[in-house]
């Protein structure tokens, strides 16, 4: 017998192409931005939530009714999607912006996220997504559609307990200075922290099936959201170097530098 | 501008002042064990360089808020402190604090900016608050000027992981600026005795029905200097071996040099540190007088938490590390005999 509607979980995972985090980046000469070819591929913490929902469902079964990845980019942002089709997410969506466009800023991502959200048939029941991306480093956009959707949120999760008939979570965060354990009541937007799980490889017939799993496209024009920055780019500039690389030769030298800084050891 | 004239002709001198070219920041005041968070003290000094005045915010629980208003009252560059006490907001939780602080910056506002520190705390509740308010917000800052003339703020804040620098500008749109400040770019203000601002009580929101619980925290205990604040920071990467030899190398050191332990991401993932200690991207950001590199590679992630600190030294036997480039002091040794080595001879 079927569970009855209530009881299944409908999971978005927003995710982002970025520059691949073992990429040593550089800051363009006319210094509005740093160069773009290169490798890029899904921001780490993005990853992490693909996997969690996937875990979810492995660990739910048939109470996850679906797992949804959205992402906002230009065209080549396809192959981000599928990637995490080829993880185990059931669908994408892709909100295609041209080439070239100014990055959308958490706001404008978080407002094109709810669109998305009201567009859904199904109404959603959890978002999962990254707690950052590494590329504008800013770890807003969660807490921002939390806020405009008006839903729970568990922000730098490390484990994620979901009871989907309670419609319920328990979640622990990483806070500074230790963790902390909250119960969220669905609909709930968590961010993840690196220590939520360890993401897996795509296999390759995964990766084959991946392929034939639907991706939606959509504008943000069809959604109605304005993804133009409010933030004004000034510049982007190097950031200062390091005068480094002197090395010593042995402990006595190194404790000759520490005195030169003016450092001893304190009296116990 | 049109609604908030009538506000403006009913307020009070103060609230007249409150014109574009005159900034008046809300700085989130955040506090633990009745001690007012390190962080929030450097944001206190980010927001006197916007040059106007400054109005500092301590919520929590009714136990907590008093003696915090205390201290705060004595705090160099505040202008005013409000408080706001209440059961709900004894956790920071951003569900049950946002509504006060959406209430304080509704459309009639005097406040033109919105300062806290980059603390897992106030990242979880500032991104909230102003989307509600349709404002956007920017993260992390490491300096800050207002330009009275346009009612413009300029910003630079890392991005990549600390490769790049970037500048931004919110312009006079955003009718409320968010910001939160990197607390090792700005000096924390320090405590004036003389000085007993004025100090008032707003009304808590209290939240019905409320869709998160706070169920527990557990704080790593630590009898050392707290590694976002600590002046000396002694590290240890993967080359560390295990938990055992990571705390029997470490901590001598540590000891003689009266510094604060981490970690790298390596070091943490194999679980020779707790995840409290790691530095980098991914965790804290520290900048020391002092940081000792033990047996840590240099990965550009674990740079991004560190590189700002006055005196690096690294101690690595592989001499092609890439942390031996950012290193004022490199030793290429085997960290086995070069850290006892190094103890005993500071204890001399």
């Amino acid at each position: 017998m079927r569970p009855s509607a209530v009881r299944l979980l409908n999971i978005l995972v927003p995710i982002k192409r970025t520059v691949d985090y073992a990429v040593k980046i550089r800051v363009n000469p006319d210094q509005k931005g740093v160069d773009l070819n290169v490798k890029h591929s899904m921001n780490p913490f993005d990853e992490i939530a693909v996997e969690e929902a996937v875990r979810l469902r492995e660990k739910l079964k048939d109470e996850v009714k679906s797992i949804k990845v959205v992402t906002i980019g230009p065209p080549k942002a396809a192959e981000t999607l599928r990637t995490a089709l080829a993880m185990g997410a059931d669908a994408g969506i892709h909100i295609e912006v041209p080439d070239g466009a100014a990055a959308p800023e958490p706001l404008g991502v978080a407002k094109a996220l709810r669109a998305v959200i009201r567009r859904e048939k199904d109404s959603v029941d959890l978002v999962i997504m990254g707690k950052q991306a590494i590329d504008d480093d800013a770890g807003q956009t969660g807490q921002m559609l939390a806020g405009l959707m008006d839903w729970a949120q568990a922000t730098f999760a490390s484990k994620l307990v979901v009871d989907p008939k309670a419609k319920e979570a328990s979640v622990t965060r990483e806070i500074d200075g230790g963790l902390e354990e909250l119960k969220c009541r669905l609909p709930l937007v968590v961010t993840t922290d690196l220590r939520l799980n360890e993401p897996r490889y795509a296999s390759l017939p995964n990766i084959m099936k991946a392929k034939k799993k639907p991706i939606q496209k959509l504008t943000p024009g069809e959604l109605e959201v304005d993804l133009a920055p409010i933030l004004e780019t000034l510049k982007v500039a190097e950031p200062p170097k390091r005068v480094g690389g002197a090395k010593v030769e042995n402990v006595d030298e190194l404790i000759a530098k520490l005195k030169e800084a003016g450092i001893t050891a304190v009296k116990a | 501008m049109l609604r908030l004239r009538p506000v403006l002709a009913a307020g009070s001198l103060s609230r007249r002042y409150a014109t574009a070219a005159s900034p008046h920041a809300l700085v989130l005041l955040e506090h633990r064990a009745g001690v007012i968070d390190s962080g929030s003290l450097s944001a206190l000094t980010a927001a006197q360089q916007l040059g106007g005045q400054i109005t500092g915010l301590v919520v929590g629980a009714p136990d907590e808020v008093k003696g915090v208003v205390e201290k705060a009252k004595k705090l160099k560059g505040l202008t005013s402190v409000l408080h706001s006490s209440s059961e709900q907001y004894a956790h920071n939780i951003p569900e049950l604090v946002s509504p006060l602080l959406e209430k304080l910056l509704s459309d009639s506002t005097s406040y033109t900016h919105v300062v806290s520190a980059h603390s897992s705390s106030a990242k979880s509740i500032l991104p909230r608050v102003a989307a509600r308010l349709d404002l956007p917000a920017v993260s992390d800052i490491t300096s800050v000027e207002h330009d009275g003339s346009s009612n413009s703020t300029t910003f630079t804040r890392p991005i990549y992981a600390g490769n790049a620098i970037s500048t931004v500008r919110a312009p006079d749109s955003v009718r409320v600026k968010f910001f939160t400040v990197r607390s090792t770019a700005f000096k924390a203000s320090a405590a004036d005795e003389a000085a007993q601002v004025e100090d008032k009580a707003i009304d808590p929101v209290e939240v019905s029905d409320a869709p998160t619980q706070h169920v527990r925290t557990d704080l790593t205990k630590s009898d050392r200097p707290d590694l976002g604040s600590a002046s000396r920071v002694v590290s240890g990467g993967r080359a560390l071996k295990n938990a055992e030899t990571f705390k029997a190398t470490l901590e001598p050191l540590a000891d003689a040099l009266g510094a604060a332990i981490g970690a790298s991401r390596a070091a943490v993932d194999a679980g020779y540190a707790d995840n409290s200690l790691q530095v980098g991207q991914t965790g804290k950001v520290v900048a020391p007088e002092l940081y000792m590199a033990i047996g840590i590679s240099g990965a550009i992630q674990h740079l991004a938490g560190m590189k700002d600190s006055k005196l690096i030294v690294a101690i690595n036997k592989d001499p092609e590390a890439p942390i031996f480039q950012v290193a004022d002091a490199g030793l290429v040794a085997d960290l086995y005999e070069a850290v006892p080595e190094l103890v005993q001879k500071l204890k001399q």
